[in-house]
């Protein structure tokens, strides 16, 4: 762990799509254990820059990134950086929940396998200490042969959160996770981010500024690829330091 | 007046165009009808289970069904692997714009146009004269004529080359329809591309891989011209039980009982009831790879 406190460390990171320029400049620092929530509106650059954090931009032709993406005060777009023990460290939750059409037990099964882990009961141990981190032991417990698919939807994004605990990231990113689901089903998520900032690092993109406001530490008010604001989340929301942050928080664009 | 002639054609357009339609459902109508009714009475367990007699013009087609099998089985065991690993490479490693990937896919698309006889005079050629004739020069000094000349191998690998082109495309179009969330998924545990693409990429094109293998030997048991020069054999008193020994084909059968036997009209109901089964046999394999395909397409929309 880094000793000022900041587990990611972003400096001067710009990106591009082709000639595209998706984010600007954004240097910012992202607090071990904390909540860090990205709001501004679609098109902003957020997921742009949660992605750029583990590296899953690699994935999209034509990116061009430059500056520096600090993890543990390492680089990330360095060279010689292994990009699979990155993502393994950084975890990523997506908007749509993905489980793969395996069973639950597969599907948690899945990160600890690829990492060399196959014996019965480390993985059977894997998947209960992960299914009870994310709140689903209780649901499933007796049916781990089920397919992840005939989840409900809430149930299945909790499978994944569950999936990219197995395999003991530092790092949680999450894109949007509660955006397809309802009310309830959303409810629990943010319980679960609160329990799990206690041993891991969260980073949250979000439309729902409630929610930023509900389960987050820190704000990143972001606005056509740029950083607008950034600043312990009450600050963010009770008195922003700049026009465009209050005229979103307010409602008044967005 | 005007009028009139403009309402006429509206009418007509519908009725001409349906026509033409109906006139393809007629063929197939006809095509069925004629080889059932020429073939019902000649086919019988014994006509499925037992081999020519008399000269050929009497008995039954077992050879030729288990030779058409046994082409399309090494078929496929040669051709499903090397396309399925291509249409890899193409969907997955390949960068869409690379000269590479260009050059292979116009290869492909080539490869699907050329003609039948094509392959079956390049077999002849590279597997049995190249390949074949060295192979006997290397094992045995070219004392022994074994691998130089027409066998089942060679007929299917010349088989598998004309199908490759189906494989290729129907398993990169599997592989394309698995989503991409599944993808990202996996990559966002830690796994490496390759991991993702065993692990996850290409258990869910499995069907596409099968519909592949399916629409290809139903492809492949349907051709006559690739193996006429490498393998296929008039007749042989018993079955082929190596790689090296020739083989009798559905397809093959119907051509030398129709254009080669000393009395065409004596076989004639041979003739229609070997068409029937082959015609019965690629259809069977027709429909299932479209419902594969429906199975595929109802999954991916979930």
């Amino acid at each position: 762990m880094n000793q000022n406190g900041y587990k990611i460390t972003t400096r001067n990171l710009s990106l591009s799509y082709g000639p595209k320029l998706a984010l600007k400049d954004i240097s910012v620092g992202i607090r071990t254990n904390y909540v860090t929530a990205l709001i501004g509106p679609s098109g902003c650059g957020k997921s742009t820059f949660l992605r750029a954090l583990n590296r899953m931009n690699d994935l999209i032709d034509g990116v061009q990134t430059s500056g520096e993406v600090l993890v543990d005060d390492i680089d990330v777009y360095r060279n010689d950086v292994d990009v699979v023990a990155l993502r393994k460290k950084v975890g990523m939750i997506f908007q749509r929940s993905n489980p793969f059409p395996k069973s639950i037990y597969d599907n948690i099964a899945y990160g600890p396998r690829i990492n060399g882990i196959h014996e019965k009961n480390k993985l059977d141990q894997i998947v209960e200490r992960s299914l009870k981190q994310a709140a689903l032991w209780d649901e499933v417990k007796d049916d781990l042969k089920k397919s992840g698919l005939a989840l409900s939807g809430g149930q299945q994004q909790r499978l994944c959160i569950a999936r990219a605990l197995a395999v003991d990231p530092e790092v949680i990113l999450m894109d949007e996770p509660a955006s397809a689901l309802d009310p309830l089903a959303t409810a629990k998520i943010e319980e679960l981010i609160f329990e799990l900032k206690e041993k891991y690092t969260i980073v949250i993109v979000t439309h729902n500024m409630q929610q930023a406001a509900r389960v987050s530490d820190y704000t990143a008010f972001f606005y056509i690829g740029k950083l607008i604001e950034f600043d312990e989340t009450k600050n963010i929301f009770t008195s922003p330091k700049e026009k465009q942050t209050e005229d979103y928080v307010t409602g008044r664009f967005g | 007046m005007r009028k009139l002639g403009r309402k006429l054609l509206g009418l007509s357009i519908p009725l001409f165009s349906g026509l033409c339609a109906f006139f393809i459902v007629l063929i197939v109508l006809i095509v069925m009808g004629e080889t059932i009714i020429g073939g019902w009475s000649t086919l019988s367990w014994e006509f499925l289970s037992t081999g020519p007699k008399e000269g050929m013009t009497e008995g039954g087609i077992y050879p030729a069904i288990i030779g058409t099998f046994l082409l399309v089985v090494i078929m496929s065991i040669a051709g499903v692997p090397i396309g399925t690993i291509t249409a890899i490479y193409l969907s997955e490693y390949a960068s869409q714009k690379s000269i590479l990937a260009r050059m292979i896919r116009f290869a492909v698309n080539t490869l699907a146009g050329v003609p039948a006889i094509v392959f079956g005079l390049f077999g002849l050629g590279f597997f049995i004269q190249f390949v074949g004739t060295g192979m006997d020069k290397v094992l045995s000094g070219g004392a022994e004529l074994k691998w130089g000349q027409p066998n089942i191998l060679w007929a299917s690998l010349t088989m598998a080359l004309l199908t490759l082109p189906v494989v290729i495309v129907s398993v990169e179009e599997a592989i394309k329809a698995v989503p991409r969330e599944l993808r990202e998924a996996s990559l966002a545990l830690g796994a490496t591309k390759w991991e993702t693409i065993r692990k996850v990429v290409l258990p869910n094109s499995i069907t596409g891989i099968l519909t592949g293998g399916i629409l290809a030997v139903s492809r492949g048991a349907g051709e006559v011209a690739p193996i006429l020069f490498t393998g296929a054999a008039y007749f042989l008193p018993h079955l082929p039980s190596a790689l090296s020994d020739q083989f009798m084909e559905l397809g093959y059968h119907i051509y030398i009982m129709t254009t080669q036997s000393p009395d065409v009209e004596a076989t004639r109901g041979i003739q229609y009831a070997t068409t029937l089964v082959l015609l019965v046999l690629t259809f069977a394999l027709n429909f299932s790879a479209m419902f594969l395909r429906y199975k595929i397409r109802t999954r991916t929309a979930r």
